[in-house]
């Protein structure tokens, strides 16, 4: 934020580093929570999860944006999973055309970002209500905050599951895998104790 | 009685083995938020089974009589949506009209079920499976659903009891949920392999 005391920056600014950590999808609202547990078994595929996700909430916003003067208030939710599931249906077929391992590999874990609470959520909270360009802001932020999210997961599951970091060996030779890890017990109780150290942090930070 | 036994194992299966709360993390938002006290939860899930039973048996007729001899795979995704919507829809005015004091109970979370994973997740897979059979397709469905119930129920109970219990005060609320709910797959990976 360079220029603050123009206003109209200033709101795309905070904007931009809303999703961080301030409003962190996954830390701080959690919602949207099953991508994170399901697919962070290994850092490559969270990844791809997470742009997927960028694409689809920015575009998805920038069309809900756009028809906000349009919108009829008991049919709006019909129309955003619309949207969605246009864009997603999109992102799905690059996937299977480009990278057919990893559509492979994420499954039905890819059509189900239409239902992800996030993008829903976004939709309804501000790009229902804001302009284009803080709505394409806002995509952006919240993606980068929810992929950041899914990074930290599927780092700390890979490293302790298998040794390696995005297939490179990191963990010195003696290392025994947690295989429990890769498991869904490895998801959810990683999770909880990540939440957990978020929840000591804004306490602390209030403090 | 083959086919039945055929049937019966696949129900079981989707209950206790495959729980798409335990093994696929699918609902896992109402999972954490409506599992306060075990009515809710129970209601939550009663209208959840009847939604996932319904849709994954309706998206399955359109899928295998519309879509593919029409060579419309592409729209999918967009046909699933409007059909739970439909059937969420559906749901809602029944219990409006039929339990009032449920309705207000579940608030916000009644319109959510059309986002909730489990449905539509039940949809895709049935695809992905590549069942051709529309007993089995029922029977699926409602299982579940059937699953989706007794994994928020049990996970209600719990937290009945957790609400009297002295937690560190940073794990309040949804951590030591996420923690107690990896306990609780762990208890059911017992189940595994039991049937494939």
């Amino acid at each position: 934020m360079t220029n603050s005391n123009n206003p109209q920056s200033g709101i795309y600014g905070r904007t931009l580093l809303a999703g961080l950590w301030r409003e962190n999808p996954t830390f701080r609202l959690l919602i949207g929570m099953c991508p994170p547990l399901a697919v962070t078994t290994a850092v490559k595929p969270a990844l791809t999860m997470g742009l997927s996700v960028i694409f689809v909430l920015v575009c998805s916003n920038l069309v809900v944006s756009l028809m906000r003067n349009l919108l009829k208030p008991h049919l709006r939710i019909i129309m955003f999973t619309l949207t969605i599931a246009t864009f997603v249906t999109i992102c799905d077929l690059f996937l299977k055309a480009y990278s057919p391992t990893m559509s492979e590999i994420l499954g039905a874990y890819v059509p189900l970002i239409i239902v992800n609470c996030l993008i829903i959520f976004r939709a309804e909270v501000c790009a229902s209500k804001q302009g284009v360009v803080v709505s394409i802001l806002d995509g952006i932020s919240m993606g980068a905050g929810f992929t950041i999210a899914l990074c930290i997961l599927a780092s700390i599951r890979e490293v302790l599951a298998t040794g390696c970091w995005a297939g490179l060996r990191v963990m010195p030779h003696g290392f025994v895998p947690w295989l429990g890890m890769q498991m869904p017990v490895g998801a959810f109780v990683t999770l909880g104790l990540l939440l957990g150290l978020a929840a000591l942090i804004t306490r602390k930070k209030e403090a | 009685m083959d086919r039945f036994s055929v049937l019966l194992m696949g129900f079981l299966s989707m209950v206790l083995v495959n729980n798409f709360v335990f093994t696929k993390f699918l609902g896992t938002c109402p999972y954490l938020g409506v599992s306060g006290r075990i009515d809710t939860a129970l209601g939550m899930g009663l209208a959840v089974t009847f939604v996932t039973a319904l849709s994954g048996t309706l998206t399955w007729l359109v899928d295998y009589y519309v879509l593919v001899p029409l060579g419309l795979e592409i729209t999918r995704y967009i046909c699933y949506i409007v059909i739970i919507a439909g059937a969420v829809q559906l749901v809602e005015m029944y219990v409006r009209k039929f339990f009032p004091s449920l309705y207000d109970m579940f608030g916000i979370f009644l319109p959510l079920i059309s986002t909730n994973c489990v449905i539509l997740g039940i949809c895709l897979f049935i695809n992905i499976w590549g069942t051709n059979n529309l007993l089995e397709v029922v029977v699926l469905s409602t299982g579940v659903g059937i699953g989706f119930t007794m994994a928020i129920c049990i996970m209600a109970g719990i937290r009945e009891q957790l609400a009297f219990s002295d937690i560190p005060a940073c794990f309040q609320g949804a951590p030591i949920t996420l923690i107690t709910a990896g306990l609780l797959t762990l208890a059911f990976m017992g189940f595994a392999g039991m049937i494939k």
